[in-house]
């Protein structure tokens, strides 16, 4: 029986190990060092506790093995009778216990550190959507969103039949990145607008939890310009895992100049939603903006899904009363995942996504519904439910 | 092997007029803890390859990149049921079960303390679990916010979310009352001249697990509750903007999900500290201090609980607190460790199937464990936290962990419960099997973690495809290799070799004084203890 039991332990190391070997990426096998002072000191604590581990796994494997070898009856082995002793039930709680001791006080300073959101020299917002990031620049007064770049998002959807070969960086792309300067301690503020979400960047080890109603701090100093990816780490529903973070670290000039470029972008976004907009260009516009926002639930063709997530196609709300239907987009659908898109789509794509759903999957009322004409819409929703949800009608997103 | 046992048989076959009730009724309205112990075992097996099943479901579509089989919200109910199957509905149940089975045996007691109790204890489950698998099958969908139920994300949730709640509050009826149970069972029915200090470790670890459920299982039932009123009844404890906080669920979940994760690993530790001592042929070392270490374990897990929360925004304070409480349960757990290495240490070891899967215990639970502390470090836990590190650590403890101590306890007892020698063979080779899967499937799980992939995601980036892949594999070969298991134990209990009174040479403690088959009613008269009855 024993050389039957060798027999399948070599036959299992075999097929553990054969294809490994053979697919394996090995560079994907550890925590990166990653680009900040902190990021690299969570390295350096990750690989010190992880040896304390392996040798204290190689010698209790080790004791357990030469016993298991040398100790059996079919050896000949003979039970001895001893069963405790007092001193070495010390020993070992002691000994593990001056270990952790050890390993607890560069922990805690660590710790310390990390937790030090002192003397920042600029501050972003980071408030998570369902599922989405929005990034405010507090004191440049840039505010935009970030999402799955859109190739990635068409090539994850069940059924496509596009090659994800083709990505470099599948589900790590974003349509806007975050972009930060470097050699500056850089404040992020986390929050939420719906549930929980928690926004991650390894190469930073900085990793937080955005609480709905509650405003969480976290910091990084960056040292190395170059492009970071993250992800979105706590579930937070249907498309948690296509909600990531790209963080561009920049030199301070080229800082500068994006910061310039987006307030200039800004101010003509404004000038945009004065003028009389066409019912194509609405429509134009709002097929993107549906794509973006609404067709993760919604679905392609305006369909939903039977039982989750209602149809827009032939819907009462999308081919009903026009003020119900800018009250729902706006407001959302309260404890259900339809979210109160006034805080975060513009006058613009409120209009235009509304004018779409009006216009397509066979809803064919014909009508629009202008930007400028969004600011009297809030209004006059302001007034007739002053009792709820003031944030979301009035904070309204350039 | 001791007198008192075939003088008591004796006596049992004269005038046995209760045996067990012929057809189905026996099954309902037994108050026999070896019938109640054979339910729940049987409720837990088939759990398993449905909690399995949506394992396999879970894998199937992370085998590669995009999404092929299921839509994400589907993915979601699949990790949210698997947890909550695998956790209430299979570990738990085996090890009430198997307390059922075994407790009054090695105390030397007729029965359980409280017989009918113990019925609808049982009884309460299959209901409890047909309504939380229903919710798969209503319009609103299964629970899909993840096991640990975070608000406001569950509470998006349709109408279904109120049987959730109701399941989970018929499950927790069920725990307390079994708990209740085995308490009153523990400190009323010991044979008379057992103290407290001689009770075989099964019996200890079952208590203070006992203990914790009493102490826990309310704390859940109102965190949920308190879910249904947010959800249902305009209730805001978990909501901002009613001056709630969601953070809070968080505390008061962990209160109750940390000892949790020990009521799901203690009786396990009883388990394994009496297969060790059996095949080495020598008692186990440091009895009194696995006593002592079992309650320390169960103390310290009431004060780790926010080591789950270390990216919530906790203060300082709290952090340095948690990191050095959590750091602190490794010691009592490296004793526990220590002494079963130190009990095989000069014995006289054989490797039947349950000390293969005994073996197999210390070193993948030890290997969850040591990733378990590098988790206990704070700052590493920023990077570790909500990835497949995780995922990696807590499938090592509960799969090749509680898990395989119930292997373990099934080879190890079965020949008790049927008279019947399994089939020592196809034993080790489901060893091996299971072995070899089980950490193709979990071992690349800590790669893929570290590399930053985050758990609860069904579609991931390309540079993780690989060893997704292999877990994947490694899933499949588990996953059916376990059917083995249930061909082995259907073969034993049709027929085998047949098993002698104390089984195993080894044995000790008052189980193996009884023939085997156990009769229906063992102990009704109270045995002698003597030092050769007691298993320390």
């Amino acid at each position: 029986m024993r050389f039957g039991i060798i027999r399948w332990m070599l036959l299992g190391l075999a097929a553990a190990v054969l294809p490994s070997v053979a697919l394996a990426d090995w560079g994907a096998l550890n925590m990166t060092e990653g680009v900040t002072d902190i990021s690299r000191r969570v390295y350096g604590l990750h690989m010190a506790i992880f040896y304390i581990c392996c040798v204290i796994g190689a010698l209790v494997f080790g004791v357990m093995f030469y016993s298991i070898l040398k100790h059996r009856k079919s050896k000949g082995a003979v039970a001895a009778d001893f069963h405790e002793s007092t001193t070495v039930e010390i020993v070992w709680t002691v000994v593990p216990l001056i270990i952790l001791i050890a390993m607890a006080i560069p922990a805690a300073r660590v710790l310390i550190k990390m937790e030090d959101f002192s003397d920042s020299e600029m501050s972003i917002k980071v408030t998570g959507y369902q599922w989405r990031w929005q990034y405010e620049y507090l004191d440049e007064g840039i505010s935009f969103y970030s999402q799955l770049h859109p190739d990635h998002n068409a090539a994850r959807q069940k059924g496509s039949d596009i090659d994800l070969s083709q990505f470099d960086n599948y589900l790590k792309e974003v349509d806007k990145p975050l972009v930060v300067p470097v050699g500056k301690k850089i404040r992020f503020l986390h929050t939420s607008a719906d549930v929980i979400h928690s926004w991650w960047v390894p190469a930073l080890s900085v990793k937080k939890d955005a609480n709905p109603g509650f405003i969480n701090e976290n910091w990084a100093k960056i040292d190395e310009p170059g492009i970071y990816r993250g992800k979105c780490t706590e579930l937070c529903g249907r498309d948690h895992g296509f909600m990531p973070v790209v963080v561009h670290a920049v030199p301070q000039e080229e800082y500068d100049q994006w910061v310039a470029e987006q307030q200039e972008l800004m101010a003509a976004n404004a000038t945009q939603g004065e003028r009389q907009w066409t019912k194509e260009e609405l429509v134009a516009q709002g097929e993107k903006v549906y794509g973006a926002n609404c067709m993760g639930c919604h679905q392609a063709e305006g369909q939903g899904i039977p039982g989750m997530f209602p149809s827009i196609a032939g819907s009462a709300i999308a081919t009903g009363d026009i003020e119900t239907h800018v009250q729902t987009v706006l407001m959302g659908v309260a404890d259900t995942p339809m979210a109160a898109y006034g805080s975060t789509l513009s006058d613009i794509d409120l209009a235009a996504v509304i004018t779409y759903q009006r216009n397509a999957f066979g809803n064919d009322l014909g009508d629009t519904v202008q930007p400028y004409q969004m600011k009297s819409l809030r209004q006059g929703l302001l007034q007739t439910n002053a009792d709820i949800d003031q944030f979301n009608l009035t904070q309204g997103v350039n | 092997m001791s007198q008192v046992d075939t003088s008591h048989d004796a006596h049992h076959g004269d005038h046995d007029h209760h045996g067990p009730a012929p057809g189905l009724m026996r099954w309902i309205t037994t108050t026999n803890h070896k019938d109640i112990g054979t339910l729940y075992l049987w409720f837990s097996l088939i759990m398993f390859f449905i909690g399995g099943g949506m394992a396999l479901i879970i894998r199937a579509e992370l085998w590669a990149p995009g999404i092929q089989i299921v839509d994400p919200m589907f993915f979601n109910s699949m990790t949210t049921m698997h947890a909550l199957v695998m956790i209430f509905g299979v570990v738990m149940p085996a090890f009430v079960g198997l307390a059922n089975w075994m407790i009054p045996m090695m105390l030397g007691a007729p029965d359980m303390a409280l017989p009918r109790l113990n019925n609808w204890s049982f009884w309460i489950m299959p209901f409890a679990f047909t309504i939380l698998l229903s919710t798969l099958f209503m319009d609103s969908g299964g629970p899909a916010g993840g096991w640990t139920m975070y608000p406001p994300l569950v509470l998006q949730m349709g109408d279904s979310f109120a049987f959730v709640v109701f399941a989970i509050h018929f499950m927790g009826i069920s725990s307390v009352m079994g708990s209740i149970n085995i308490v009153a069972t523990i400190f009323n029915m010991r044979a008379p001249g057992m103290t407290l200090m001689q009770m075989p470790m099964f019996v200890w670890t079952w208590l203070i697990t006992a203990f914790l459920l009493i102490a826990t299982i309310p704390v859940f039932a109102g965190a949920v509750t308190m879910l249904l009123t947010d959800r249902f009844f305009e209730t805001s404890f978990f909501s901002a903007a009613g001056g709630g906080d969601p953070v809070m669920y968080q505390h008061i979940f962990w209160f109750f999900g940390h000892p949790e994760v020990y009521i799901l690993i203690l009786p396990a530790f009883g388990i394994i500290s009496h297969i060790i001592p059996t095949f080495s042929r020598k008692p186990l070392f440091g009895y009194d201090s696995m006593v002592y270490a079992t309650a320390s374990i169960a103390f310290l897990s009431f004060i780790v609980w926010a080591h789950h929360m270390f990216t919530t925004g906790m203060p300082l304070a709290a952090e340095l607190f948690f990191m050095f409480s959590t750091m602190m349960i490794s010691v009592p757990t490296g004793v526990k460790v220590f002494n079963w290495v130190s009990t095989m240490w000069r014995g006289s070891m054989t490797f039947e199937t349950p000390m293969l899967f005994a073996i197999g215990f210390v070193v993948m639970f030890t290997i969850g464990g040591l990733s378990g502390l590098m988790l206990a470090i704070t700052p590493a836990d920023i990077q570790y936290h909500d990835t497949y590190f995780v995922v990696a650590h807590f499938h090592y403890v509960l799969v090749p962990g509680a898990i395989y101590s119930l292997m373990a306890a099934c080879y190890f007892w079965i020949p008790k419960w049927t008279g019947n020698m399994y089939d020592e063979k196809l034993g080790k080779m489901h060893f091996w099997i299971s072995t070899i899967f089980v950490n193709v499937l979990f071992f690349p799980m800590h790669f893929v973690g570290l590399a930053g992939m985050p758990r609860r995601i069904p579609d991931y980036s390309l540079q993780f495809a690989d060893w997704n892949m292999i877990a994947t594999i490694g899933a499949f070969g588990f996953g059916f290799s376990q059917l083995m298991f249930v061909y082995i134990i259907f073969k034993c209990i049709k027929g085998g070799e047949k098993a002698t009174g104390e089984v195993w040479e080894g044995a000790r403690g008052l189980e193996w004084t009884v023939a085997s088959p156990a009769p229906y009613h063992t102990f009704e008269e109270s045995p002698t203890i003597t030092p050769n009855t007691v298993t320390r």
